[in-house]
């Protein structure tokens, strides 16, 4: 699949007009409203319990409307916010050194390459302080100071330190946050939780989000539940890369499931990668590990440059070392964004410098931080990181540098939405990392959290009532509906179908297959030839699956396998999107790096006058040509310019 | 690496379990126990025999998903580790590995190694939060907490929800996992307000589901955030606190 058409019409983003610091509040002030009393008339699906899903149930079970909530995981609590490790934003500006909202949000445009709407990220900084507020009140342990007050640290390419964080676990405890707030509904009867249950199917009828087809992960029952809205908060799709970061669960089925019923799927080729993981060790490898991303701010990342030294790291003198992103960056040093410092780590592995016993990795090394701020002080920032670092490797990194090497983390595409977060299907919403619309074409670090606590506590439950106040007194559609049957039919058959194949492979060979294709060719680098590689090789792959995947036992049954095959199925689909949006993307922007536009230092070269637009892709079939739709972006407050952190 | 599994089998909820002996060649020591198992259903499904069910997702010690008995160990040998942060490396080549569910009353198997935590949720459920509206917080730097304070909560904190506790414990009591929601919130000035409430309620919800405490230590020794039983002291001076205390009862007065 290399074709696609080109809608007519640009997409509108629904931007409220007026100056930009206004812009969030006049939208609130002309929304409509549900009356308190009309709001348990409404019922709200929410897919998803990490940090944006609970924030929404519960946000929303609160204001009072009736929510039910689905997780596959089997508590609300094990969702895969969970595993962020270094912190959260926000424009509080305690540290006196220049931070402003202004700041945040013109870091967070610059950042993602220029290539998000200036409107919501601006509000993603507006609301950023009272994220902090809110989690603090509802008792996240954030780091303190001696005196009592909260602690921030500088994070990933900031220069004010605007991050807060609970030790090396601060997705954990925002998330506990959360669940916690989700709990407390769920014993007040506003919000119904659904854990192990999985959403397969998104129900549509005249053109409008009516409900959601699930199967019960443990005893295999498929059936409907209709609402007046669903909100999908399923995370990002970074396991199509198969060894990613994210949890082994993670997928994309929601999304591409919403995607197949009608909703656009906007920038999938804008996907990160991080660059402080712990590189592969062997074949069996189901997962990488990340390394925060602020262990940067005390390491220091080299090579030697020498390809063929193979002396033990502490064995090798400073004059024989090569720090290659404070020596190419200067006034940023290690601390360049994700994107910049992934690729210029890239570029040493490939070019044979690359250190440990599969020469996959570069040094991340902490000895000068420990001789000037002592052995103690780096445990108090990073213990449970070193630790975890020394369960999985075997080396212990206070003694010996760390190995570290880019891995997938993060996809900053997802579901097109609009200012409301609502998708171009009328009643379907998008939350936190499954949409598209904040971090561009790149995430600066400690803005996942950000965002996905804005959407859930903030955004959504301040504009869903524009689109549930004038359905006051319609019920949702009956799951009695036909049009529920004839999904949750569908759903059945293509359960039944993986279970009928019977062939010689599991689902497992055929991510790991899928996973290579993407990695080697669309991954953090990608030119034409790979990319109509990788276009050629993903359907070839998705009919091998369907001819040969081997799943055992039976539909109606806790059946981890089965589980798995539908995931796989739809990354099968989804990664040739993924891929076909990298190559219609004539440019460098972010984390979508098209080696035929690089500058002569070898970095990003964007396409303003082409390419200033989130493209967002409606589907037309398997293998069928999508159809582009243009949204283009609009910067009246930050200047295009070419990044440069040197 | 060579290792002998015995691992045990249950169809379902109802279904009499029983174990199977498996053997798995080509362990690599830089394996998790997490991985060796994807190896082992591999192997299994090639062969035609349906896989192994247990519970995993993360991989990195947080979600608190993963639960296997590990020769009679909850999490396996490694102190502080849960079970997907475990190498093979900590074994020795030839090992036999016994592989066993949680084992609790309050913890109904799912399927294979896969259980119910269910209960737990339920304690949370209970009280194991602080009542803030979304919005109607003050601003956060209006109280300060003293940074051991702080750090203490953390340590409560820190616990990721696995129910290891429950299956370690002789009684199968839940004494170590509550008692971190309540000692981290009710450590807090913000958790003061519903400190004594929230004790009783987490408590007595608690004694619903699972067995009582006679302070084993088990628990601690087997939890993988290594959370200290200090916390269990905490909490049941706070319940009897709280028996004298509560302030609804106070007002009844």
């Amino acid at each position: 699949m290399t074709n696609y058409s080109i809608a007519p019409e640009p997409l509108d983003g629904k931007v409220p007009p007026g100056p930009i610091e206004h812009k969030w509040d006049d939208h609130k002030f002309a929304s409509t409203l549900v009356n308190p009393a009309n709001k348990r008339r409404f019922e709200v699906i929410v897919v998803g319990t990490g940090l944006a899903g609970a924030s929404a149930a519960a946000t929303l079970g609160e204001l009072g409307y009736r929510v039910k909530a689905f997780c596959f995981q089997d508590s609300p609590r094990r969702a895969h916010s969970i595993a962020a490790q270094g912190g959260i934003n926000a424009a509080k500006n305690y540290r006196n050194d220049g931070d402003s909202i202004y700041r945040l949000f013109y870091d967070t445009v610059k950042g993602g390459d220029y290539r998000a709407r200036e409107a919501n990220v601006y509000r993603l900084a507006q609301v950023s302080v009272d994220i902090i507020d809110q989690c603090t009140a509802q008792g996240v342990p954030f780091a303190r100071e001696y005196g009592g007050l909260l602690d921030n640290r500088s994070f990933g390419g900031a220069q004010v330190s605007r991050t807060f964080y609970a030790r090396g676990q601060t997705g954990q405890q925002l998330l506990l946050g959360s669940y916690q707030a989700l709990e407390r509904q769920i014993n007040l009867g506003t919000v119904e939780m659904f854990p192990r249950t999985e959403m397969l199917e998104l129900v549509v009828k005249d053109g409008v989000a009516v409900g959601i087809v699930v199967r019960n992960l443990v005893t295999g029952a498929v059936t409907s539940h209709s609402a007046h809205a669903v909100v999908l908060a399923t995370g990002g799709y970074s396991n199509a890369f198969y060894l990613s970061t994210n949890a082994k669960g993670c997928n994309v089925t929601a999304a591409w499931r919403a995607h197949r019923k009608g909703a656009y799927f906007a920038n999938p080729c804008y996907t990160q990668i991080h660059p402080t993981c712990i590189p592969a060790s062997d074949d069996f490898q189901s997962k990488l590990t990340l390394m925060s991303e602020s262990l940067r701010n005390d390491g220091r990342i080299w090579v030697p440059k020498d390809p063929s030294d193979t002396r033990s790291p502490d064995q090798i003198p400073e004059a024989d070392r090569d720090y290659f992103l404070e020596r190419r960056y200067p006034a940023f040093g290690n601390l360049v964004p994700r994107d910049v410092a992934s690729r210029a780590a890239k570029r040493e592995v490939d070019e044979g410098r690359g250190v440990g016993p599969l020469k996959n990795g570069v040094y991340l090394d902490f000895a000068e931080a420990i001789g000037r701020l002592g052995r103690h002080v780096l445990e108090e920032r990073y213990d449970n990181l070193f630790e975890m670092y020394e369960r999985i490797t075997g080396e212990d990194p206070y003694k010996v540098p760390m190995r570290i090497y880019p891995a997938v983390h993060y996809t900053m595409g997802g579901l097109w939405v609009d200012y409301d977060l609502m998708t171009n299907v009328p009643g379907l919403y998008a939350l936190g990392e499954a949409n598209f619309s904040d971090h561009g074409a790149n995430r600066l670090g400690a803005s996942a959290l950000m965002q996905g606590l804005a959407d859930g506590y903030f955004v959504l439950p301040a504009t869903i009532s524009n689109y549930l106040a004038p359905q006051l007194g319609r019920s949702p559609v009956p799951t009695s509906d036909p049009v529920f049957q004839a999904a949750e039919a569908e759903v059945s058959e293509r359960t039944k179908r993986f279970l009928a194949i019977r062939g010689t492979k599991s689902p497992d060979h055929f991510h790991r297959e899928l996973g290579k294709i993407v990695w080697d060719n669309c991954g953090m680098a990608r030119s034409q030839d790979s990319l109509t590689k990788a276009l050629g090789e993903i359907p070839a792959l998705r009919d091998e699956f369907y001819r040969d995947v081997k799943v055992l036992g039976g539909d109606m049954d806790f059946n981890q396998s089965l589980e798995r095959a539908g995931r796989v199925a739809d990354f099968l689909e989804f990664s040739e999107l993924m891929c076909l949006d990298a190559l219609h993307r004539e440019e460098s922007c972010g984390g979508h790096f098209r080696v035929e536009h690089q500058t002569e230092d070898g970095e990003a070269l964007r396409d303003d006058d082409d390419f200033a637009y989130a493209g967002a892709w409606e589907f037309t079939g398997v293998g069928g040509a999508p159809v582009l739709h243009k949204e283009p972006l609009v910067f009246e407050n930050v200047k295009l310019a070419q990044r440069s952190y040197k | 690496m060579h290792v002998n599994l015995r691992v045990w089998r249950q169809a379902g909820p109802k279904a009499e379990g029983h174990f199977e002996d498996y053997a798995v060649d080509e362990v690599s020591p830089d394996m998790s126990f997490l991985e060796l198992f994807d190896v082992l259903n591999e192997q299994l499904l090639a062969d035609g025999v349906e896989p192994v069910a247990f519970d995993h997702d993360c991989r990195e010690g947080i979600c608190g998903s993963c639960s296997m008995m590990i020769n009679g160990q909850a999490h396996g040998p490694e102190r502080g580790t849960a079970t997907c942060q475990l190498h093979m490396r900590k074994f020795e080549d030839g090992a036999h590995i016994t592989v066993e569910p949680w084992r609790a009353r309050s913890f109904p198997i799912v399927k294979d190694l896969a259980v119910d935590r269910g209960a737990l949720d339920r304690i949370v459920e209970a009280g194991g939060y602080i009542t803030v509206r979304t919005g109607s917080a003050p601003e956060a730097n209006l109280t300060p907490i003293p940074k051991e304070v702080a750090d203490w909560a953390m340590d409560a904190a820190a616990c990721i929800g696995c129910g290891a506790c429950v299956a370690a414990c002789p009684n199968g009591a839940a004494q170590l996992f509550t008692a971190a929601k309540v000692s981290h919130l009710n450590l807090l000035p913000q958790g003061q307000s519903e400190r004594y409430e929230r004790v009783a309620n987490m408590v007595d919800t608690m004694e619903e589901y699972f067995g009582s405490c006679t302070l084993h230590r088990e628990c601690e020794a087997a939890c993988p955030k290594e959370i200290s039983i200090d916390f269990i002291a905490m909490m049941n001076r706070d319940y009897v606190k709280a028996q004298f205390k509560n302030r609804r009862l106070i007002a009844q007065k």
